[in-house]
């Protein structure tokens, strides 16, 4: 056995006391857990769960208010940038965040997103890109991939008849009143870096009221691609990080002078 | 207070704003427009959220986010708004939490027509999102009786964890009729324990159970709290109901516009009088049944084509003749084709065993096609 | 000399996925075939020498399962 005594050692990394100590009922390898622990650090560091409103939606990240240890409310589908904006509406000191899938936050819910984004509602959307719909068994999403072969697209997606992709970063980056909108992947540990690096900027944007952030985060559903969750990080960045690249959209410019 | 002129759609405003409305979340759609309008500066006028929202889909989840805050707050609409917000009413509903919805009926079904009707009728009354619940429904006939019943919906909403609808025809949402305001009341500062709020203790308001026994948990409670409203939230008016041996039922502007009518048959002798109820969720079956066995005949005046007129049916249980008369699609009845129904009844009530939505169907038929 | 560190891996979350087996540079993350946790699974482990305390492993950790110990640098 290869366990030092950790009488003389310190602790370099614990989990997150924002993340509630439980088991998650997401598949083993899925990318929802790595994004959840993410946004749990990042509340932890800068203090926010005596002050946090998360708005879970519908999809496997229906479950989301389980493990995170704050006040949580629990949108229909597609309408958790709706639930949201009542909330920092009527809570406006508060830290409201919403927790989205692609079907949820870009397929039924694409009126909500785009209008609290165009609002510049002061929240913060965490979007998970995994390019199917997982929890109903892996049918195709709006961010399917070209060929991509889906449960509703069982020879590939054909773009003649079932259109192109939508990529969500680059189509709200074009509004006035989006402030934060950036697109980072999960697939390894330099990029899981980037990733919490980005959804600390977009908490930040919250706090100093500069208006609406998204973090887009390009995902896995391994169960659902037929692959093991390795195999699915390869996939990841072979296939999605072409089709979605990595990037910052749009960053208010007072968020590019802070060095965190 | 000074009593003072008011349009039907700005009253019911200014009455929830009196009652401590704390958020206003809308979309336009005629004929309740004035609504959104009026709370667009008087909202902010307070230092009070108001938004309108992208569609009425959008509004209903923005007050469905506020009520889990425990905040106070409301949104308006009409028929085509009411069906997009049906799934919100859904989850609002399972997550027992409070709110007030103004609905202001008007033609249809369909994108049918900016008049008044009472069209919405089942669906708020007996249909709305899915799933076993129900809602409190309240019509009035006036614009003072609007004023009333939004300003005390809240407190009612919040008691009993429902959702409280003040359904108003388009009518009255557009008339303008003298009315006095309510005091107003300050935003309270307190929060239920239930509420969510961005603070120590970690509150979830959701409308998920996942496990069935604790949905039917769900199902039950919510049954006995309606059990409870049933008991102690029936509103009515009667009118002219000493010695009548005919009973108008209508409510609303069909109730109002009957009773111009029974003055009338009064004057000319006819024994008839009026139950205008006023909750038409939880109906006012007891009444209706009693009222059953003292008169020859019911009349169910609507404007739609007989929705109140199957629950009366059930009430009545058979224990006397009903007959009806609607008009639809946003042609008000005038007093004057309510009076010869109730001339026709008094000297030929229709006793041949037929539904009476089909013998009214029938005597429609001078209107074509 | 890199410091030497260690991680404990909490097998009641450990749902044996192996990003943190594949991530590890120092490839002394293992699956442990000898245990299964009570969800059914072969809870991963530091299987050899040689853990620096880099904390990749937990990085990758969907269920925030591993905490990374690293011995305190020695006072000159």
């Amino acid at each position: 056995m290869a366990i030092a005594d950790i009488k003389n050692m310190e602790v370099v990394y614990e989990r997150p006391k924002t993340l509630i100590n439980k088991i998650t009922s997401y598949c083993p390898g899925c990318t929802h857990g790595i994004a959840h622990r993410l946004v749990a650090e990042v509340i932890d560091e800068m203090g926010l769960s005596d002050k946090t409103i998360g708005v879970a939606s519908v999809g496997c990240s229906a479950f989301s208010y389980e493990y995170f240890n704050c006040d949580f409310v629990a949108a229909p589908h597609g309408r958790a940038p709706a639930m949201a904006t009542g909330v920092k509406r009527v809570l406006p000191d508060r830290i409201v965040f919403t927790y989205q899938g692609d079907g949820d936050m870009i397929s039924i819910g694409t009126g909500e997103i785009v209008a609290a984004a165009g609002r510049g509602e002061n929240i913060t959307v965490i979007f998970i890109n995994n390019a199917n719909y997982g929890m109903t068994g892996g049918q195709m999403a709006p961010t399917t991939l070209p060929g991509m072969k889906t449960t509703s697209s069982p020879h590939g997606r054909d773009v003649e008849k079932m259109g192109y992709p939508i990529r969500a970063s680059e189509l709200l980056s074009t509004l006035d009143g989006a402030s934060y909108i950036v697109r980072r992947s999960l697939h390894n540990a330099k990029n899981i870096r980037k990733a919490k690096k980005a959804i600390r900027m977009a908490f930040e944007t919250q706090v100093r009221g500069l208006g609406f952030s998204m973090v887009e985060l390009l995902s896995t559903c391994p169960t659902n691609l037929h692959l093991s969750p390795v195999d699915a990080m390869n996939w990841l960045e072979e296939k999605m990080v072409p089709y979605y690249p990595i990037g910052d959209y749009k960053v208010h410019p007072v968020l590019s002078e802070i060095n965190i | 207070m000074t009593r003072e002129f008011w349009k039907g759609n700005e009253a019911f405003a200014e009455a929830a704003v009196r009652a401590g409305l704390q958020a206003y979340f809308g979309y336009p759609i005629t004929p309740q427009t004035e609504a959104l309008e009026y709370m667009s500066h008087r909202m902010p006028e307070l230092g009070r959220p108001f938004l309108q929202a992208e569609s009425e889909l959008g509004a209903i989840n923005m007050v469905y986010g506020a009520a889990c805050t425990g905040a106070r707050v409301m949104t308006s609409t009409s028929g085509p708004g009411t069906s997009l917000m049906m799934e919100g009413l859904s989850y609002i509903a399972a997550t027992e939490v409070p709110i007030v919805l103004v609905d202001v009926v008007r033609g249809g079904p369909g994108l049918g027509n900016i008049v008044p009707s009472q069209q919405d009728y089942n669906q708020m009354v007996h249909g709305g999102g899915h799933g076993d619940y129900h809602q409190i429904v309240l019509a009035p006939a006036s614009v003072q009786e609007t004023v009333d019943i939004t300003y005390n919906m809240f407190n009612l909403a919040e008691k009993y964890l429902t959702i409280g609808v003040v359904m108003i025809d388009g009518s009255i949402g557009q008339m303008m009729e003298p009315a006095e305001m309510p005091p107003m009341l300050e935003i309270r500062k307190d929060i239920p324990d239930w509420a969510v709020r961005g603070g120590k203790d970690r509150r979830v308001k959701t409308s998920i159970y996942f496990a069935a026994e604790d949905m039917e948990k769900t199902n039950l409670r919510m049954m006995r709290r309606w059990q409870q409203i049933e008991k102690n939230e029936v509103r009515y008016k009667e009118y002219f109901m000493d010695g009548a041996k005919i009973a108008i039922v209508g409510y609303g502007s069909a109730g109002r516009i009957a009773l111009s009518a029974v003055r009338t048959a009064r004057s000319k002798g006819i024994p008839v009088g009026l139950i205008r109820p006023i909750s038409l969720s939880p109906f006012p079956k007891q009444l209706i049944s009693e009222i059953a066995e003292q008169v020859d005949g019911i009349l169910v005046v609507e404007m739609n084509t007989g929705m109140m007129l199957d629950d009366v049916l059930t009430a009545v249980q058979g224990k006397t003749h009903v007959e009806f008369y609607g008009r639809s699609g946003g042609v008000i009845p005038f007093p004057g084709e309510i009076l010869k129904e109730i001339e026709r009844i008094s000297k030929e009530p229709q006793k041949d065993g037929r539904h009476p939505r089909d013998f009214w169907l029938e005597r429609m038929e001078s209107i074509s096609v | 000399m890199p410091l030497k560190g260690t991680i404990i891996v909490d097998e009641n979350l450990c749902k044996a996925c192996e990003l943190c087996v594949e991530a590890c540079p120092q490839h002394v993350i293992a699956l442990d075939d000898e245990k299964i946790t009570p969800r059914g699974f072969h809870p991963a482990y530091l299987a050899e020498d040689g853990c620096t305390g880099c904390s990749i492993c937990a990085l990758v950790c969907p269920e925030a399962a591993i905490t990374v110990y690293r011995e305190k640098p020695a006072k000159k």
